[in-house]
């Protein structure tokens, strides 16, 4: 691990236009540092080769002076981010074999403004887990131990954060259905950025639930998640759900001027269960925003507990549907057949193999809220709860300028913890709503718990105004000057 | 023009049974790509070459509407004097199947682009019939499976899948296969004067789910039972006839009808059951995530008013109306758009060259177009759209007729003639020598022969028996070889008789 390993994207950037360092240096550091990270089981694919090259390629234009504004930075993508020639399993059986002839648009878009793919990383099946522990090759370790125990990154995009909190790379891509952006940064004290729905193109990012599904950054700073999102966002053609309205400067918005804006607290985020240290995060923050000059909001937002069952037939109704195209006929995974079997023994082994039980879970449970004589009482009715959830946040919006709730309900937990779903679902108790409701939101590392484990602060904003969301998470990132590391047990 | 539809009856052996049929027909939507896909919708080329990461659900692939499509289809509601739905949207429609790559068709369930309309029908004895439409709406077409090219494996050529089709749902308004026939080749008219579809039977572009079920008359709806893709008009038919008599037979026998899906054969010209009421799927319909619903305003609606062109029943009541055509004429020439632009420019040549109203030239041109024209060409195996001759050129041939340069017999000899050589008609006529001899001096000399020649007939005259002109006439057209001018002839010889 050299310091180069250390280097967020805005210092790296900033030294490689210096030409103080050299792109191929940065990388190579990388390079050196996923070796050494394989115990962490966070890589499904590296690509070294493709890195140095595309390091090569970035010195040169370093060199011409015509850099963009992440020329040279090491990326970490989460596999399902299609990308062209290089294998993409959506960390699932179904794909171990499937090499995609096309790159997603978030990616062409990192590569177009000179970021540098490191390689594939691993995630919860076809995003559906909040621990890592769905992925068919394996969870991903938190970099962040309790002791000597091994504890989960979270998910979904647990390769991504663990990349970024082990220091391999500064920065990842993550998706967030739910919450799996956010959740994850939380429990590894990375920063976590879950764009506007419609902000990043979903094109060549394999589906789970496309009306939530959204890329995001993930970092280390609040200054990089601005940069990297200007980096992955904008309109695409080739996604009708993507927005088209232009792209801002990020950065330029952080001016660390939160003086009269007003940030809500929704009183229905408050439990009895949460736990004390959570309370007292959360009440820091608030304390934070207060001092820089914000003004804090009692805000409610009526229909919250309602939010995670309706994500719960959402997600699952639009991933039964979306999942139905792993049939073994043209891609993916296909069953060895005996002799006499045919179509139906085909999609009944194939599936059966290829899929693992949460994904199965969540397709039966898709499969059986639309169907005949169930659609009105569960989809058409989480529809229109989810519609009173967008509804709540517009009317909270008149009042205040942004929302600060805790990210998750607990720090990283031990591999096995919660085997029953329900358990596990409940992670996503503060992050679903937002995701119901399209809206942005960032998790921010605020403080350590009584353990040692990272805990986040989540600042949700107004559709499109990531702007006012990177302003006041900068704000906070500030006060909470979270400099804690875990430690590199791994190498 | 009122005449009522008259009634189709199946007689039982216990008495009589009225049919009611609706049909669901699904028209391939003309355009150079497919409904959601940039891929190329050409008929006939080599399996799975036209097909695009979308059209084969790639992970992460997303489908794009294709406004072409929806503006197709929007001039086809038009068409159709149906009600554009400002906003509609696409569902997914979810079911397993090997040309299925997506796992679901997104067609539009809940809220369909085109609501209700209706279409006039005109049935073989001219009687008319308005058919309710129910809907139209958009949807994709799925691959092909091709079961019997290989052993043990079933092949799947996905060109098709992603097309865009245009399922158009009538109301449960037909009582005879006739008036499932007419509407089918009324529906594919329509279809081909907008050119939202080519109407390609054969090829599939259009293809027809028909509903068959029985009542005795004047009581509710029967059981219906659905015959899916059948592929010709005349297949219709006899599918209606044999499914109406089975229906029929069982009912009168004590049996019920099972409501179910049943496949027509063409060999055997019966319908057999392809699955049951309790075998259908369970589509679990969902609005597509994907896309965002279709809305427009009124101006898009205008604009594709405005490129419709003149539609079937207004021309055909314009060539009866401003040009004197009889019914079954106007009816004829407008059934294809080609015949009836054929008609149009035809008539607007003749109209240049011949000084005479166009109550009179257009009734005539027609019969000629009618049955001189398409009785050679159909001897020659051919339609109007291989016609080796040009509008003008009839109106050539038809002027010559009019202004009495040949004679209307002479004038099919040399429409044989152009029809084989495409040559103009005025030098076959000069070569052939078929001009009439409409010269008096010549013609009062033959008529002088013959009068001469034929005493006896000429007492007849003279007796009152004024029939035998005919008589005359025809000898003198004898003598001429045909080529007297009959009107000249007939003038002439009522004054020498007269003398």
């Amino acid at each position: 691990m050299s310091d180069l390993n250390e280097l967020s994207i805005a210092e790296a950037r900033d030294r490689l236009a210096a030409r103080d360092l050299s792109a191929r240096e940065l990388v190579q550091a990388s390079i050196a540092a996923m070796e050494a990270a394989k115990p962490l089981n966070i890589f499904v694919t590296e690509t070294p080769e493709r890195a140095l090259e595309m390091a090569d390629a970035a010195d040169a234009r370093l060199k011409a002076g015509d850099a963009k504004p992440m020329t040279g930075i090491p990326v970490a993508v989460k596999d399902l981010f299609c990308t062209k020639d290089v294998c993409t399993t959506a960390g699932s059986h179904m794909l171990e074999s499937f090499t995609p002839p096309y790159e997603s648009t978030v990616t062409a878009n990192l590569w177009d403004n000179g970021a540098v793919m490191l390689g594939k990383v691993n995630m919860d099946e076809f995003a559906m887990g909040s621990s890592n522990e769905t992925s068919a090759y394996g969870p991903v370790k938190n970099p962040w131990r309790l002791g000597e125990t091994d504890t989960v990154p979270g998910g979904s995009s647990g390769g991504s954060v663990a990349a970024v909190a082990g220091r391999i790379a500064p920065c990842a891509t993550g998706s967030d259905t739910g919450g799996s952006i956010r959740q994850p940064a939380a429990f590894t004290g990375t920063v976590g950025l879950k764009p506007t729905y419609g902000r990043c193109s979903r094109y060549g990012m394999v589906a789970f639930a496309s009306s939530l599904d959204q890329a995001g950054p993930i970092t280390r700073s609040v200054r990089d998640a601005a940069i990297m999102l200007g980096a992955m966002a904008g309109h695409d053609v080739k996604d009708s759900t993507c927005v088209d309205v232009p792209v801002p400067d990020y950065e330029a918005a952080l001016t660390g001027d939160i003086r009269g804006l007003k940030i809500g607290i929704p009183k229905e985020y408050h439990s009895a269960d949460m736990p004390r240290e959570i309370e007292d995060m959360w009440q820091q923050g608030m304390a934070w925003l207060r001092d820089a000059g914000a003004q804090i909001v009692d805000i409610s937002l009526p229909h919250t507990k309602y939010a995670l069952p309706t994500y719960y037939i959402v997600a699952p109704a639009e991933a039964s549907s979306n999942l139905a195209r792993y049939d073994g006929v043209r891609y993916g995974h296909r069953a060895q057949l005996k002799s006499g079997d045919g179509l139906t023994e085909m999609y009944e082994e194939t599936r059966a193999e290829g899929f693992g039980e949460e994904v199965k879970r969540r397709i039966l449970i898709g499969t059986y809220v639309l169907s005949a004589g169930y659609y009105d009482a569960y989809y058409l009715k989480a529809q229109k709860i989810r519609t009173l959830i967008a509804d709540d946040f517009r009317r909270a919006y008149k009042k205040v300028d942004a929302i600060l709730t805790p990210t998750a309900p607990s720090a990283a937990f031990g591999f096995g913890a919660k085997q029953d779903p329900l358990a596990m679902y409940m992670n996503d108790v503060f992050t679903v709503p937002a995701s119901l409701a399209g809206l942005p939101g960032i998790s921010i590392p605020a403080a350590l718990s009584a353990e040692g484990l990272p805990l986040g602060l989540q600042i949700l904003g107004r559709a499109f105004d990531e702007e006012t969301v990177l302003k006041v998470a900068g704000v906070m990132e500030d006060a909470a000057a979270f400099t804690a590391k875990p430690k590199t047990w791994w190498s | 023009m009122s005449k009522e539809a008259k009634n189709y009856i199946v007689h039982g052996a216990t008495g009589d049974w009225e049919i009611v049929v609706g049909l669901e027909v699904h028209a391939q939507v003309t355009s150079q790509a497919k409904l959601f896909s940039g891929a190329s919708t050409q008929f006939g080329s080599e399996p799975n070459s036209n097909v695009s990461l979308v059209d084969a659900a790639f992970p992460g692939m997303l489908p794009v509407i294709n406004g072409e499509c929806v503006r197709q289809a929007v001039r086809t509601g038009l068409a159709l004097d149906a009600q554009i739905n400002k906003f509609s949207r696409f569902d997914r429609k979810n079911y397993f199947y090997a040309d299925l790559p997506q796992g679901y068709q997104i067609s539009q369930f809940a809220h369909p682009i085109v609501g209700e309309g209706e279409m006039l029908v005109e049935l073989e004895d001219g009687a008319t019939k308005s058919i309710g439409i129910e809907r139209l709406h958009l949807e994709q077409d799925a691959g092909k499976s091709i079961h019997d090219q290989h052993p043990r494996y079933t092949l799947v050529d996905l060109n098709r899948s992603g097309v865009a089709l245009m399922e158009i749902v009538s109301k449960p308004d037909m009582r005879s296969p006739e008036e499932a026939g007419a509407y089918v080749r009324k529906l594919r008219t329509m279809l081909r004067y907008i050119g939202s579809c080519d109407g390609n039977m054969e090829q599939g572009s259009m293809r027809a789910d028909v509903n068959v079920s029985v009542r005795r008359p004047g009581e509710p709806f029967g059981t219906r039972c659905e015959i899916k893709n059948v592929n010709s008009v005349r297949f219709v038919m006899q599918a209606i006839e044999y499914e109406a008599r089975r229906q029929v037979d069982i009912l009168e026998a004590g049996g019920s009808i099972d409501q179910e899906t049943r496949l027509f054969d063409p060999n055997k010209g019966e319908t057999r059951s392809m699955r049951s009421k309790e075998e259908a799927h369970d589509y679990r319909y969902f609005p597509d995530p994907d896309l965002l619903p279709l809305e427009f305003d009124d101006a898009y609606i205008e604009e594709a008013r405005a490129s419709l062109p003149e539609l079937p029943d207004a021309k055909k009541a314009r060539f009866v109306k401003d040009w004197g055509l009889p019914d079954y004429n106007a009816a004829t020439l407008v059934g294809e758009k080609e015949s009836a632009d054929w008609f149009e420019t035809l008539l607007d040549a003749l109209r240049k060259g011949v000084d005479s109203p166009v109550e009179k030239l257009a009734p005539k041109a027609s019969n000629w177009m009618l049955s001189d024209l398409y009785g050679q060409l159909n001897k020659a195996g051919k339609s109007l759209s291989d016609c080796p001759i040009t509008p003008t050129q009839g109106a050539e041939l038809l002027k010559l007729v009019f202004d009495g340069t040949i004679s209307g017999s002479a004038s099919k000899e040399v429409l044989e003639e152009m029809l084989q050589s495409g040559r103009n008609p005025a030098d076959i006529v000069e070569e052939k020598g078929l001009k009439q001899v409409s010269d008096t001096g010549a013609l009062e000399a033959m008529v002088d022969k013959i009068l001469a020649a034929n005493p006896a007939q000429v007492e007849q005259f003279k007796a009152g028996k004024t029939k035998v002109v005919g008589f005359f006439v025809g000898q003198v057209m004898k003598e001429s070889r045909g080529q007297a001018n009959p009107a000249v002839v007939n003038e002439i010889l009522m004054r020498k008789l007269a003398e």
